[in-house]
């Protein structure tokens, strides 16, 4: 057998690994990922469950935060009927949707991608690209937040009160289109983030990167009429926040201009998902472990 | 008293390390404010008269500014972390065998922390404000600003001795992280982050003057402003100064309770 250097070995690895996604397409890959994914939920489970108080507190923060959101939109609309075109409790709504969408990113992706800098930093990324898993897909789902649904319920909830005050009845259509925005808005979060987070193959401390991404949150939930110029265009088609909880409200409650706004949405969170794959690969092979 | 000298030039050397990250947070902290000043000025043009309770557009922009500003040089960064951290995982045995006094040694690390994070952030906030300058209003008179400085002082002791003895719950709870996010909650709708405390409903605001939290950030920058003037000012002040030294007695109290039930932990 052929003696490789460390390096050479750790490249032919990440070869392998970057070629079995392949793999995933065909539908026994499916049935295997999907068995994985449900060891790993059971996982999660499991350690939550172990921490019961810790869970329980955390749903509460979270809670308390988005309450803190709404009242601010409440104590705004004391002295104003509008914000630009959007009423009190079509910003409501918007503030459940980007709560919603924000919980959903939260409970499946969050905690994995700001663990990515630490893996890549103490060299534990090495563990994982040894297993025979596509590496991109462990890294994305090694762990559920399940806090995370339990507020996406209340986020649930709270759209579902402004949709009455706004007396609308959304047809089947309509809801599945929400779902469907919804969860492109979702993929937009994660593969903006995991770009970011990629920065750690070169930077150390890429965590404060991250959670600066996560700031970019506060824009999603402020109604897009109110913003001009500059900062419009920029965080519409090079970061897309001001379409992600927007798009999803606006098709609910009868505000979009056109429907090419969902269109923009969904092939935005395509060309995002492009994106990050190229920059995952391209700096995965930069990877050179941390102890050699 | 030379000894915590050393602390000081320790600590400033210790965040120096972290210019970089501070410069990163700093900046990308501009971006929620510009969203915020983005959506008052959406509320402006939607209305007849330039007033919302009282705040022309110009006031309401200075107040988001003021507010950045005072944040910048106040707000506790992550102190109560390692406080925290340091109970938790038995570090603060080397200072319980020093003659040193824990909240002093803190105190002088907090204090070259805000430093070194003004210096570096102090650049980009500047260039905000001057790209903004239309809309930033001077204080009304010299003495306004002078107890504007002062009352930014008593915000900055506040801010720590509330954190330090939020951070002394280690002794007694493993994870602290959820209490500190939940005062800081508290902090950040009844402190101001958010929108000011005086276009709430009278009666609201003045039982939120009870509280603490205004003195955290609301109350100077409504000095600046000239919301607070008169009885209402020195009043204010007096709460203020109440509040940092029953937050100082109490942060004593709690760590003399605490370190009876401190065991070494890891040691």
């Amino acid at each position: 057998m052929k003696v490789e250097s460390p390096k050479q070995a750790l490249e032919n690895v990440v070869d392998q690994r970057l070629t079995d996604t392949n793999a995933v397409s065909s539908s026994s890959a499916l049935r295997r990922y999907f068995s994985i994914y449900t060891t790993l939920w059971r996982n999660s489970i499991v350690r939550e469950m172990s921490f019961k108080m810790n869970f329980i507190l955390w749903i509460f923060v979270e809670l308390l935060w988005f309450a803190l959101q709404l009242a601010f939109m409440v104590v705004i609309y004391q002295h104003t009927n509008r914000i630009a075109t959007w009423t009190k409790w079509e910003v409501v709504m918007l503030l459940g949707a980007s709560h919603l969408i924000q919980q959903i990113f939260s409970a499946i992706f969050l905690t994995n991608i700001v663990q990515l800098s630490e893996f890549i930093r103490t060299g534990k990324l090495d563990f994982m690209l040894l297993l025979p898993v596509n590496t991109r897909f462990l890294i994305s789902f090694r762990q559920v937040d399940l806090g995370g649904f339990v507020n996406a319920a209340s986020a649930i909830a709270v759209m579902i009160y402004a949709g009455r005050q706004l007396h609308l009845s959304p047809s089947a259509a309509q809801v599945m289109g929400f779902v469907l925005l919804a969860a492109s808005s979702v993929l937009v979060h994660y593969s903006l983030m995991l770009i970011v987070a990629s920065t750690s193959f070169w930077t150390v401390r890429a965590q404060g990167i991250v959670w600066g991404y996560y700031n970019l949150f506060n824009i999603a939930r402020l109604p897009d009429a109110a913003f001009r110029g500059f900062f419009k265009v920029f965080f519409t088609l090079v970061l897309p926040m001001l379409l992600v909880a927007n798009v999803p409200v606006k098709l609910l409650a009868q505000k979009l201009s056109s429907p090419l706004e969902m269109l923009l949405l969904l092939c935005l969170s395509l060309v995002c998902f492009a994106v990050s794959e190229g920059v995952w690969r391209f700096s995965l092979r930069r990877y050179t472990s941390a102890s050699s | 008293m030379k000894k915590y000298w050393h602390v000081i030039n320790i600590g400033l050397q210790n965040t120096l390390v972290y210019r970089v990250n501070f410069l990163f947070r700093s900046v990308f902290g501009l971006i929620p404010l510009m969203a915020t000043i983005y959506l008052w000025r959406a509320i402006y043009a939607g209305k007849q008269s330039d007033d919302v309770a009282g705040y022309t557009l110009a006031g309401m922009t200075s107040y988001y500014l003021l507010v950045t500003l005072v944040d910048m040089l106040t707000a506790v960064n992550e102190d109560d972390w390692q406080i925290a951290g340091e109970i938790r995982e038995g570090n603060l045995n080397q200072f319980l065998l020093k003659p040193i006094d824990y909240l002093t040694y803190r105190l002088c690390l907090f204090g070259a922390g805000r430093l070194i994070y003004t210096v570096v952030a102090l650049g980009p906030v500047l260039i905000f404000i001057l790209v903004q300058r239309k809309f930033f209003v001077l204080p009304p008179d010299a003495a306004t600003f002078g107890l504007f400085v002062l009352s930014v002082g008593m915000t900055a002791l506040l801010q720590f001795f509330m954190s330090y003895t939020m951070a002394l719950l280690a002794f007694w709870v493993l994870e602290v992280s959820t209490f500190i996010f939940i005062l800081f909650a508290f902090e950040y709708i009844a402190g101001g982050h958010l929108f000011p405390l005086d276009i709430l409903p009278p009666v609201l605001a003045k039982i939120l003057y009870f509280t603490p939290f205004p003195y955290q950030l609301f109350f100077p920058v409504g000095i600046y402003l000239g919301r607070v003037r008169g009885d209402e000012l020195w009043q204010g002040l007096a709460i203020q100064a109440a509040w940092v030294i029953g937050f100082y007695l109490l942060g004593r109290f709690v760590w003399s309770r605490g370190v009876r039930k401190y065991t070494a932990f890891g040691g």
